[in-house]
């Protein structure tokens, strides 16, 4: 079955059509990599999958049922989780205040789950979930304390927190160290078993070594699809993108 | 963390306590004063929970709060509602406004809600003007002393007695302060903070940012309801003043020279405030240039408020931003 699926999807900013009749089918469990020349329209793609932005034509359907009309928030709680391309945490909190806010809205029914919560509880699921992006012993830290490969980090943990079935990641390694990259693709072969990646990135050794598919996309139209192996070997994907 | 927990409580009821020894150390009119600081302190701490926990600036406040003092005034003058009967009308006269007024004015955010908000505070306002025959406008009407009782249990309790005054003001103070660090520290009070902090963000992790801003602004508005109300029982007086743009702008400096997004700001900074009209007053009577000069020099000293700026340098960098 596939867990995500556009048909048609089109979304044009005055003259400019980013995206153009976009037919994209995600398998579940799939890794996937979206690729392609900066201003391709990979990360107004995945804005329109999210809802951060209204497709101008198309549908959407995420496990069989039509989301083209849910807004971002009631998508993010059926399972479309985004992070950020440019680091979108809360700079002023405390890393624990960012991943409690990812943690408690599972927990946030009925009154009393609005207006109590169990500090010790959530302190460990909160550790736990630092602990995976290896940042637990940031806990108390601000966000904006961080140096900057930590805070993608964090937004990769924010995301994960919120249990996603489908995780958007829009350019997760940038700004990342060697050490840092290889720990991230450690962890994201770790979750493939429960969550469908759909990730956008420059970096092509990562591409290659997480995707098992990847869909190349230029001037806001799916140029190709394939395996890695198929990607590198295409003729048009060569002109347009890797040759270079 | 179960120790900040319980030193937030602490300190909230040592305020409480301190006021509540006060009230017989004070002279009398040092303790009328402070009864009406608890009642405004009351007010700015509904306009705290818009503007400093969500980030929500509005011009606009001073509408909530006189729809407080009509309901109540007119609903215990015209309607002869019991006193409690009057501040509950009071609440829900704020509920209802900030209901229908959030529902419109948060389409919009930064500036364009500042305008907004008002626009339709002075639209209350000039209503009031307007309706005159029911509000007697500008001149107002002086609630009648006999109305202004309560009965406990036989007992009759009279609103217009400097004890039952100061101890009404306290019992309000108390419930919305009290309120505010409990909401503040509810997943609900987080959320809000991330409002402010990153509204993008906050939608994307499935939260709908649209009811939460409207949720404070409800809240806002019936704290700030029931603070007019009881400020319109307490002190008798019912007038179109309470509706305009002043009132609106002394709840954000109120909240600003306390410390914006901290529970005890607005008492503290409605305190300030209040002492340095009063001194001012005494010492010249152009003293709103002395007030002016007063206040820039606070913000300059203390830029996030007294007890924003307290914190910073002394408190535990945990509490900072939930305090």
């Amino acid at each position: 079955m596939s867990l995500l699926r556009t048909e048609a999807l089109s979304k044009r900013f005055g003259g400019l059509e980013a995206v153009r009749n976009v037919d994209l089918e995600l398998p579940a469990g799939e890794i996937r990599a979206v690729i392609g020349p900066n201003g391709a329209g990979k990360t107004t793609l995945v804005s329109v999958i999210s809802g951060r932005l209204e497709p101008t034509a198309g549908r959407i359907f995420f496990k069989d049922r039509d989301i083209t009309g849910l807004s971002a928030w009631q998508r993010a709680r059926a399972g479309i989780v985004y992070t950020f391309q440019i680091t979108s945490v809360f700079p002023k909190l405390s890393c624990h205040d960012n991943l409690a806010l990812a943690i408690q809205r599972r927990r946030m029914t009925g009154l009393a789950g609005r207006l109590r919560e169990d500090p010790a509880a959530l302190r460990a699921e909160v550790e736990a979930a630092l602990a995976r992006v290896g940042l637990a012993e940031d806990i108390d830290r601000t966000a904006a304390e961080l140096p900057y490969g930590h805070q993608r980090l964090l937004e990769v943990a924010l995301g994960l927190a919120l249990s996603p079935e489908l995780l958007i990641m829009d350019e997760p390694t940038q700004g990342l160290s060697n050490a840092e990259i290889a720990r991230f693709c450690d962890l994201v072969r770790g979750i493939a078993s429960e969550v469908t990646v759909l990730l956008i990135e420059h970096n092509m050794p990562v591409v290659m070594d997480l995707a098992e598919r990847i869909t190349v996309v230029e001037r806001g139209a799916v140029l190709a699809e394939g395996t890695p192996a198929e990607i590198r070997a295409d003729a048009a994907v060569q002109r347009a993108y890797l040759g270079t | 963390m179960s120790g900040v927990l319980s030193n937030r409580w602490l300190l909230a009821l040592a305020v409480l306590a301190a006021l509540l020894v006060a009230q017989v150390l004070l002279p009398p009119y040092h303790h009328t004063n402070f009864a009406r600081i608890m009642v405004l302190a009351s007010f700015a701490i509904g306009y705290n929970i818009a503007f400093g926990y969500t980030g929500l600036l509005s011009l606009g406040h001073a509408m909530f709060f006189a729809a407080g003092i009509y309901a109540a005034g007119l609903g215990a003058q015209e309607l002869g509602l019991s006193m409690p009967a009057a501040l509950a009308f009071g609440a829900l006269g704020g509920l209802v406004l900030a209901l229908a007024v959030g529902l419109i004015a948060l389409r919009t955010s930064g500036v364009a809600f500042l305008i907004v908000t008002l626009m339709f505070a002075q639209a209350v306002f000039l209503a009031t003007l307007y309706f005159n025959e029911v509000t007697k406008g500008d001149e107002g009407f002086v609630i009648a002393e006999a109305l202004r009782r309560i009965e406990i249990g036989g007992a009759e309790l009279k609103l217009s007695d400097p004890t039952v005054r100061y101890n009404v003001a306290l019992a309000l103070f108390a419930l919305c302060y009290l309120a505010s660090i409990a909401l503040l520290h509810s997943p609900v009070g987080r959320v809000l903070v991330a409002v402010r902090e990153n509204e993008q963000r906050t939608r994307m992790l499935g939260y709908n940012t649209f009811g939460y801003k409207l949720l404070a602004m409800v809240i806002s508005g019936t704290i700030s309801g029931l603070a007019g109300a009881t400020y319109a029982l307490l002190f008798a007086y019912v007038g179109s003043t309470f509706a305009s743009t002043q009132y609106s702008i002394y709840a954000l400096l109120w909240v600003l020279l306390g410390g914006l997004g901290t529970t005890l700001g607005p008492l503290i900074g409605t305190g300030l405030m209040s002492y340095l009209v009063d001194f001012a007053s005494d010492v010249t009577s152009s003293y709103l240039i002395v007030v002016g000069v007063v206040l820039v020099v606070l913000v300059l000293a203390f830029p996030k408020g007294v007890v924003g700026t307290v914190l910073d340098r002394w408190g535990s960098r945990r509490g900072r931003l939930r305090s």
